[in-house]
């Protein structure tokens, strides 16, 4: 089932949690909402399952208009954050609860709720824990029972509020290959919420990122990872050096380098901040005439396939992170302390009016 | 890496000292005279105020024998003293178990304004002396009162008579239920309501199977300690009654008249019948307290929201 | 995010909260405004002629300060009691833990003979005071012991929770900076409790100033020696004076009114002292 939101607006008094935001799902995709906390994405997941109203904006499902509709009718599994799994019943009873509240009429009989549950306790690959209680499980076992339990109901869409936001690193990391390869047994269209990038880019088919209750940008894990459509998203997604200068007429200035950027040839001598990753930037030792930005090699984390050196710029005192295969970093045999030249080999470059004002600013940002 | 070796070993000694450190427990505690010392201080007070109290009142009531005792406990104007009793814990407990359920499903589950407040009305009548809980009654439905006239005139009695007394039990019990249940709500939090709600549980559904076994033991904690203030309640319903002997006199109330009357042995008789109550208030209590502890270890509570 | 109204999907709330206020106005309010009331039809000089009369006044000073002295005692022993409680094991222990409900379960007028009939002069502990020229029973000093009495478990029980969530690491540090025990308790562990010891105080002060049920049996009730408050009040409703009945009510509800914001004050101190606020 497909879920469209359109126009959707929610105040919690003076704070715009959600502006003004139109979405597609398509059916049997697993889309991520991604953004920090505040950004508005688990409001937006709670205004699609209907436990949270918007002040103006409507709600699709399959192209029909739910924004009325009550959260018991929309039929939306949702796996809450901390699980909310009743702590007074069993595995077992927790997962046949949804069956056990249906009308009489529309009740499956005894029998067919044991196979249910059964069948959905092998799906999660916890059928040895029925008789538990949510107590008794760790972590990663109640995030599974909880979407067992979502899923009992038969669901046409699946709503993940941080669904391992609880979970230890080695846990989640577990949890999300996992999480993956049940969406591909069961293609039931599905929504979750996380801050976290990684998990976002792993797991997702589609990644919406958000910030201030907006849309900032909306694609593949690799579209928004290779083409961020603006600084939030750059700065978001993954390590990144910024470099304040002047674009004028297709190049960049930053300090008394020019790079070239064709994408600014309209500009005209207006303050620009160009992004790039820390693998894509080259370096080599510096020697007079060397093209590029001068540095200083502050410190070196040459452990595993890739190293990862700490530079100083040496106009500004600025910090650059870049990564070099380590096997290239020993063989360039560089000694902390030594002059080097960076250039981006890639890199985007946003006019910002407020630039002047930040040149002060580290240039180191993201988030890991 | 040789650095590195050096960092690692100092949290190590770090750690043996801290051993030692929960080895030797005692710096930290006192000498044995002084804990000794203290224990029986503390032993020593609740015995004078609590203990011999306590056993003051069953020994001046088995005092005169066993028969006097009996003959005092099943004499007509004692029975109905405990009928009326139980009459008035058997609405006011109910009356009050629904509103303490109603406020505190209000109160935790929803967030509004004038929510402290709130609580503070719910808990002012613990802060209201018995004797002035029973004189507002008078003044809204005494025969000076603002209904008294009104009341003489279609014949009908609410001060002096057991529909006073009711509404000055419920007055001094009112708190007790809510307030149990007010903060172990608001602990819980609504992520399982919510999670039922989703799952197609309607209202009431939601209510009966996953809230009201959540708060099963703080309900029942808040039910003895309003039963027993309503069965024990003296000053606020003393003023209300009237004391017409085998009509508008509790047990409490009972007890003070076979007192004033130097009747010692029979008003003993009659206040070990409450004592009993306490004990078992006291049993039940702790067994609930217990109770909910043992299940809060099974089912602890999950984090609280973010 | 969405903390602010986060539970709009639950049912019920207008039903609860219709009913809640409803049975609060029917119940409480409306009935506690019927003082106020009838008080405001009072003349200034007729209300302070009710509630400032000799026999008035004697039974404010021993109503207050019998109650302010029974809470102390409560504080000072409540505190060991607790101490004892949270910090060593002994025989007997959980009884005792269970008895200091005792007060809250006990009816008053039970506490009220029993008290009488062990501090009269023919009583278990009366009569060995009585050579020593000691009288409790029909003296204010009944009066102080039938409020210690009925205050006890608040300053336990108001205490105990936070020295069982005092950290003994606290305590190690002062120890292994070279306090000593007492040094330790002094300058750590009683600023720690101190809000909790007060509030509990407070909660027995308020109880105590109410309280009627325990006291009447063991005070004697001689006017301008001692007779209480509350006591006075149901004189003066025998007396069918409802006006000085009700004046002396609303003064004693006034009082407990500023106790309540006293306790929400102090109650917010402890708590945000035992960093629970977060």
């Amino acid at each position: 089932m497909s879920i469209e939101v359109r126009n959707i607006t929610k105040h919690f008094g003076d704070f715009v949690a959600l502006d003004n935001v139109s979405l597609e799902f398509p059916t049997g995709e697993l889309v991520a909402l991604l953004g920090p906390s505040g950004c508005g994405k688990t409001t937006l997941l709670r205004i699609i399952a209907g436990m949270e109203i918007a002040d103006a904006g409507e709600v699709h499902f399959h192209g029909e208009d739910a924004t009325q509709r009550d959260v018991r009718e929309r039929k939306v599994g949702f796996v809450f954050q901390h699980y909310a799994l009743f702590r007074h019943m069993t595995v077992f009873d927790n997962i046949a609860f949804g069956l056990r509240m249906k009308p009489r009429a529309e009740r499956p009989s005894k029998e067919a709720i044991k196979d249910k549950v059964m069948a959905l306790l092998k799906l999660v690959q916890l059928d040895w824990l029925a008789d538990r209680f949510p107590a008794q499980l760790s972590g990663g076992q109640r995030q599974r029972i909880a979407l067992a339990r979502a899923l009992a109901t038969e669901p046409k869409v699946l709503l993940l509020d941080e669904p391992f936001g609880a979970l230890d690193a080695k846990v989640r990391k577990e949890l999300r290959r996992w999480l993956r390869r049940l969406h591909d047994e069961i293609h039931v269209t599905s929504i979750f919420v996380t801050h976290d990038q990684e998990e976002a880019l792993e797991v997702a088919d589609r990644v919406v990122l958000m910030n201030h209750g907006r849309v900032e940008q909306l694609g593949t894990p690799a579209e928004v990872y290779d083409t961020p459509a603006s600084p939030f998203v750059f700065g978001f997604l993954g390590h990144v050096n910024l470099f304040h200068g002047r674009a004028h007429d297709g190049w960049l200035h930053v300090g008394d380098v020019a790079l070239e950027a064709p994408d600014q040839a309209g500009a005209a001598n207006a303050p620009a901040v160009a992004y790039a990753r820390p693998h894509e930037i080259e370096l080599d030792r510096y020697s007079p005439g060397q093209q590029g930005i001068r540095v200083q090699l502050l410190r070196a984390l040459a452990f595993g396939s890739v190293a990862r050196l700490e530079l100083e710029r040496e106009d500004n005192s600025e910090l650059i992170e870049v990564e070099i295969p380590t096997e290239l970093y020993r063989k360039l045999a560089l000694i902390e302390g030594e002059s080097l030249v960076v250039r981006p080999k890639k890199m985007q470059v946003f006019l910002d009016p407020r630039a002047a004002a930040q040149a002060g600013a580290p240039t180191i940002a993201g988030s890991t | 890496m040789a650095g590195a070796t050096t960092i690692l070993t100092k949290p190590v000694a770090g750690a043996s000292v801290a051993i030692d450190v929960q080895r030797n427990r005692r710096s930290t505690e006192e000498h044995p005279a002084v804990k000794w010392g203290l224990i029986g201080l503390a032993v020593a007070f609740m015995l004078l105020f609590l203990i011999m109290p306590l056993v003051t009142v069953f020994f001046e009531a088995f005092r005169k024998g066993v028969g006097v005792y009996l003959a005092a406990l099943s004499e007509p104007e004692a029975l109905s003293a405990i009928k009326l009793t139980l009459l008035i814990a058997g609405i006011a407990v109910p009356v009050n178990l629904v509103f303490g359920v109603a406020a505190s499903w209000a109160i935790a589950k929803f967030d509004f304004r004038g929510k402290a407040l709130l609580i503070t009305l719910i808990d002012l009548p613990f802060s209201v002396s018995p004797i002035v809980s029973g004189l507002i009654y008078v003044l809204v439905f005494g025969a000076q009162g603002w209904f008294g006239p009104w009341l003489q005139a279609h014949d009908m009695k609410v001060i002096f008579a057991v529909p006073g007394i009711v509404l000055a039990t419920i007055f001094v019990t009112f708190p007790f239920i809510a307030r149990e249940l007010i903060p172990l709500m608001m602990a819980q939090g609504a992520e399982e309501e919510e999670a039922a709600i989703v799952l197609g549980a309607s209202g009431w559904q939601t209510f009966w199977y996953v809230t009201l076994p959540n708060i099963k033991w703080g309900v029942l904690y808040g039910v003895i300690l309003c039963n027993a203030r309503a069965m024990g309640e003296f000053g606020a319903v003393s003023v209300v009654s009237g004391h017409i002997r085998g009509q508008t006199n509790t047990m409490p109330l009972h007890v003070e008249i076979l007192y004033n009357e130097y009747q010692f042995a029979a008003a003993f008789a009659v206040a070990s019948l409450l004592a009993l109550l306490a004990f078992v208030t006291l049993g039940l209590k702790s067994f609930v307290e217990w109770k909910a502890r043992a299940e809060h270890e099974i089912l602890p509570l999950e984090a609280p929201r973010t | 995010m969405s903390r602010r109204t986060r539970h709009n999907v639950l049912p019920g709330f207008n039903l609860a909260m219709g009913y809640t206020l409803f049975y609060l106005g029917l119940i409480v309010l409306i009935p506690l405004s019927a003082a106020f009331i009838k008080t405001f039809a009072l003349t200034w000089a007729q209300f302070w002629g009710a509630v400032s009369t000799p026999r008035v006044v004697a039974s404010y000073q021993l109503t207050f300060g019998a109650s302010l002295i029974g809470a102390a005692i409560n504080a000072f022993f409540g505190l060991i009691v607790a101490w004892v409680l949270v910090r060593y094991t002994f025989p007997g222990k959980r009884i005792l833990d269970a008895l200091v409900d005792l007060p809250f379960a006990l009816p008053t007028a039970v506490a009220g003979i029993a008290l009488t009939a062990l501090w009269a002069e023919n009583g278990w502990i009366g009569s060995l005071l009585k050579p020593l020229g000691i009288k409790v029973a029909f003296t204010p000093l009944g009066v102080v012991l039938a409020l210690t009495f009925i205050g006890l478990p608040f300053v336990v029980r108001t205490v105990q929770p936070v020295l069982e969530d005092l950290e003994s690491e606290l305590e190690d540090a002062a120890a292994s900076l070279g306090a000593t025990r007492w040094q330790t308790f002094v300058h750590v562990i009683l600023p720690t409790i101190l809000p909790a010891l007060l509030t509990g105080f407070a909660l027995a002060f308020a109880r105590a100033v109410g309280e009627y049920g325990s006291v009447v049996f063991i005070a004697g009730n001689l006017p301008m020696k001692t007779e209480i408050t509350p006591l006075l009040i149901i004189t003066k409703l025998e007396q069918y004076d409802y006006n000085g009945a009700t004046a002396l009510a609303v003064v004693m509800l006034l009082f407990s009114f500023v106790l309540l914001l006293l306790i929400n004050v102090l109650q917010w101190w402890a708590n945000r002292r035992a960093g629970r606020e977060s």
